[in-house]
């Protein structure tokens, strides 16, 4: 599995701000590789589907969100962790993951992204007959 | 809602922070305090607390909890959410981050002090714990008698 490092998902969104008004936060994630693929976890809370984007383009895949949270009118900020409810993340795809082929899941928060590798480059296990 | 307070981060930061170096001078030159409860920024899970005059409104940002996991409980104004969230990854994988949170937590915020806290209300939905403490109707003026 280590001369596997080509495949590490590399960042490209973490320094520049997302867009022009004001900066995006970056969720947490996790992501492993597995035999068939590429597993990604995002924490996204209060993002449901309807106000999440998943894009692919050419080898960049970008995670958006908005998070959607119910507040009354006057209300005013007392205390606050997250100043912002975008979340933006992206990274770089290599060619030997399908990019046409990303499985998306949300719950409770928690995107769960699932890239798969071209069948032709998953590791072969290789029988052995006993005569 | 949160918007304005972003704003202070970015744009007015500059002039904020020569203003507190002015009232540090005039005040000793200490940094100013934070909350006492208040934790590092990261910490899981983020929390935001919001007052309108009729009630309190708390957002846990707690993704991926199972709401039967946490415990939240009030004590006058001191409100506690603890729970624990349990990620653990399949075996037989080569792991390039671990940046999201496993394990237990518990954060305590101190509300309003003018709370109701048997009039507490809560609900999760898509990884967000909301909250609402009502404030209580009697909240009169209060009166200082010099002796």
């Amino acid at each position: 599995m280590n001369e596997k490092k080509s495949v590490q998902a590399r960042e490209s969104g973490e320094t520049q701000p997302a867009r022009g008004a004001g900066s995006a936060l970056l969720p947490p994630v996790d992501i492993y590789e597995d035999a068939t693929g590429i597993t990604l976890k995002a924490d996204l809370p209060g993002v449901s589907r309807e106000r999440l984007s998943v894009q692919v383009d050419q080898d960049t895949l970008v995670v958006e969100g908005e998070a959607a949270i119910e507040m009354p009118a006057d209300m005013e900020a007392l205390y606050a962790d997250l100043r912002t409810t975008q979340f933006r993340r992206s990274f770089t795809l290599s060619h030997e993951l399908q990019a046409d082929q990303i499985e998306a899941q949300m719950q409770d928060g928690v995107l769960t992204l699932r890239v798969p590798k071209r069948a032709e480059l998953q590791p072969r296990k290789i029988q052995i007959n006993v005569g | 809602m949160w918007g304005y307070l972003r704003s202070f981060d970015s744009d007015l930061l500059s002039q904020l922070e020569g203003m507190r170096q002015d009232m540090d001078a005039l005040f000793g030159g200490r940094p100013a305090p934070s909350g006492i409860r208040s934790v590092a920024s990261g910490t899981y899970p983020a929390i935001n607390v919001g007052a309108s005059p009729s009630r309190v409104d708390v957002y846990v940002f707690a993704a991926g909890v199972d709401p039967k996991s946490l415990e939240i409980s009030i004590q006058q104004n001191l409100l506690t959410i603890a729970g624990e969230r349990k990620d653990a990854l399949p075996d037989d994988i080569q792991l390039y981050r671990r940046e999201r949170f496993s394990g237990g937590f518990r954060r305590v915020i101190t509300l309003p002090e003018d709370v109701d806290p048997d009039k507490v209300q809560a609900d999760y939905r898509d990884g967000v714990l909301h909250l609402t403490v009502e404030r209580r109707e009697e909240v009169k003026p209060r009166r200082i008698e010099v002796k």
